[in-house]
């Protein structure tokens, strides 16, 4: 029985990681489900689902000349994800302002109190060393209506923090 | 009046070319009527185009009535329509009938202006904007054998309005 896997992988960033990663499960008869990729701090990191025969032992074995070759970081997990689970956000909100401690954690803390479930978040640390700007860009389910969303924010960017909340209108035809 | 069965990716018809409409008879009447129960039949979806269910004729049908907030003008059946002005764009996610499970950002014009005919062959103009203007453009695209896929851009590009929604 096929069983769903979830690696996560990174390592220096480099041509080829992917490519690499991909061929050998490839050629070791797995199939791949929804993955994130994304360089990270100079690093190349890498959450996928993977379908494969045998256990997650085995699973690493076949990864492990690509892993060496490539001085990656493995870990695999057993995993009950199954594809054709996705959730529509309905919400987009964008949040940036001078990084402080805690900026996160107090956005999401208050969306979450007023409904927000995220189905994406991004979020990355631009500006220069002495002046760090953090941006957080997120997509989710305004269970509670986008008016709640906008109220929970109301008091964080009377601090200073920008918020951008704007409904995501999925046009289906 | 029936639901037409709904072609899906990667069904070769949904790449052709359609043919413009020449006879505005009863024949295309009764196949209005059952692309208009097929798109109600369809979750959530706000228009079809005929090469969805496997006609390759240039009609296409639009009804944005059923959302709350959104301008629109009602049920319109758009027979050969010609898009023929295009002003500003955004990006904005859509979904198809013709491809389930998955929605993605695409770029469109935020205003365009539309001549086509109805089902009886009457002209009508429509100067159309935000989301009834968005679902236009991907219908018409379906006539022209594009899917949205053939215009994704990425999910994590902000190139979203600054648009304030009070
Ligand atoms: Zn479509």
């Amino acid at each position: 029985m096929n069983e769903w896997f979830l690696i996560t992988l990174f390592g220096d960033d480099r041509p080829g990681i992917v490519a690499a990663v991909t061929k050998a499960l490839f050629d070791g008869g797995c199939n791949l489900g929804e993955a994130s990729m994304i360089r990270l701090g100079g690093n190349f990191s890498i959450m996928m689902m993977v379908r494969h025969a045998g256990d997650a032992t085995a699973l690493e074995r076949l990864l492990q000349p690509v892993v060496e070759t490539l001085s990656l970081r493995l870990h695999v997990d057993a995993f009950a994800g199954e594809l054709h689970r996705h959730k529509e956000p309905d919400v987009r909100i964008t949040v940036f302002g001078a990084d402080r401690a805690g900026i996160v954690a107090q956005v999401t803390g208050a969306l979450a109190e007023a409904g927000l479930n995220i189905v994406d978040l991004e979020t990355d640390v631009g500006g220069t060393e002495d002046k760090p700007i953090y941006i957080m860009q997120m997509e989710g389910e305004a269970t509670q209506g986008i008016e709640a969303l906008r109220q929970a924010l109301a008091p964080i960017t009377a601090e200073g923090i920008e918020a951008d909340i704007a409904p995501i209108d999925t046009v289906i035809g | 009046m029936a639901v037409l069965d709904v072609l899906t990716y990667p069904d070769p018809r949904l790449k052709e070319i359609a043919a413009p409409v020449e006879r505005f008879d009863e024949a295309l009447r009764a196949f209005v009527a059952d692309l208009d129960e097929t798109m109600r039949d369809g979750p959530g979806a706000v228009g079809i185009a005929a090469p969805q269910v496997g006609r390759l004729e240039r009609i296409v049908i639009v009804d944005c009535s059923g959302r709350k907030n959104t301008p629109n003008h009602g049920h319109m059946v758009l027979v050969n329509p010609e898009i023929s002005e295009w002003d500003g764009y955004a990006v904005g996610r859509e979904g198809c009938l013709s491809v389930p499970d998955y929605t993605g950002n695409v770029i469109r014009a935020e205003r365009i202006t539309l001549e086509a005919k109805d089902e009886n062959g009457a002209a009508q103009s429509f100067e159309l904007e935000g989301f009834e203007a968005r679902a236009v453009q991907h219908e018409v695209d379906h006539l022209d054998g594009m899917l949205f896929l053939d215009r994704l851009v990425s999910r994590r590009s902000d190139l979203f309005r600054r648009k304030k929604y009070k």
